[in-house]
């Protein structure tokens, strides 16, 4: 017997993980980042729904981790590890970091895609995981999918389909 | 909030006018909510994150800063064009490049008059910047609107009114997400005192 398959939804400034098999989502990315982290043995996965590049700017009480690239990475390592990843076998993937609307003489804050991608980097170099592939940038939005068992990660947006990475 | 309520009100009153205008037909607004909101629940408002949308984005800037978008389905834009514009639209979601030109405008002219009205009754200098067109996701969309909130936690303030013309045809929806600091800035120039709860 077959099991409906599962979906793991991941929100905005969110984070969730998923082992075995089955989907883990997010939808309508701009320029936040989706990005997962993969241990191909064992079947496990995490997807963070990074929406700022530095929680050093946060000015609310409780830091919600999930929200800022450099929180949101330690945070679902320590996830992902935890439901039986081994942090030697991880691979990531990631997506978004649009920009949205373009603007003349565009200020910092509306260069948010491109740092988040920038912070994401940083942040993976530091953890010593490699990046494998990658759809970031342009001024389109994002919802995206990744597979556990296959660890493919579905990319589909509006003006171009689904593409696979 | 009843405060806010009535500033989305004001604004989107003029905006209905100037499109009852610009369309010669009558054309109603619901009134305006306004709630702090979890950012999922944003862009459940216009049918959830992966909805296409067709949004207007512009910065307010001056006194009381934040962000206005004016949100269409891509079918009530093909409507609106050919009301308006007179032109021969063909269904889907694929514009003309004179299409998407006189959509830039219009939205132009709405959120203008929004706006200038808000300004007119909050005496604050409300600049709007040059507006952007966009069609897609409206998570992708709105979540570039929450970006100030963001560094302060997981909701937002948000202004919303939607336009009725005839039978429950929504036509589309205002949404005013003044940045964080500027809510003082408002409810200053309008003589209510600030209590801090």
């Amino acid at each position: 017997m077959i099991d409906e398959q599962q979906v793991v939804k991941v929100g905005m400034a969110d984070l969730n993980v998923i082992s075995g098999h089955g989907l883990i989502r997010t939808t309508g990315l701009g320029s936040c980042v989706g990005l997962t982290l993969y241990d191909p043995v064992k079947k496990v996965a995490g997807l963070a729904h990074v929406m700022l590049p530095s929680s050093e700017i946060a000015r609310e009480g409780a830091l919600n981790l999930a929200k800022y690239a450099d929180t949101a990475l330690d945070k679902l390592l320590e996830e992902v590890l935890a439901i039986g990843a081994c942090q030697k076998r991880l691979v990531a993937k990631m997506a978004g970091g649009a920009q949205m609307f373009s603007f003349a003489g565009a200020s910092d804050s509306m260069r948010i895609g491109p740092r988040n991608v920038e912070a994401c980097k940083e942040k993976l170099q530091e953890l010593g995981i490699s990046l494998i592939a990658e759809d970031t940038g342009g001024n389109h939005g994002r919802t995206i999918e990744l597979d556990v068992e296959t660890g493919t990660l579905f990319i589909r947006s509006v003006q171009k389909g689904v593409k696979e990475l | 909030m009843d405060v806010l309520k009535e500033i989305g009100n004001i604004g989107a009153g003029n905006a209905a006018t100037a499109l009852s205008r610009l369309l010669n037909k009558p054309i109603d607004m619901a009134v305006p909510k306004v709630q702090m909101l979890p950012f999922e629940a944003i862009s459940d408002r216009v049918g959830g994150a992966e909805q296409v949308v067709l949004a207007i984005f512009l910065r307010v800037e001056g006194d009381a800063p934040g962000n206005l978008f004016f949100i269409l389905s891509p079918e009530a834009a093909k409507k609106l064009l050919h009301r308006l514009a007179g032109f021969e639209v063909c269904d889907g979601e694929d514009f003309t490049e004179m299409e998407w030109s006189a959509l830039s405008e219009i939205g132009n002219i709405l959120a203008g008059s929004y706006l200038s009205s808000l300004a007119d009754f909050t005496m604050l200098q409300m600049t709007p910047t040059v507006p952007a067109l966009a069609m897609d996701m409206a998570g992708a969309i709105l979540s570039y609107g929450l970006l100030q909130f963001g560094e302060m936690g997981d909701s937002a303030l948000l202004i919303d009114t939607t336009f009725i013309e005839g039978q429950h045809e929504v036509e589309g929806q205002f949404f005013l997400i003044p940045d964080p600091e500027s809510f003082a800035k408002i409810f200053t120039a309008l003589g209510v005192p600030l209590d801090h709860d």
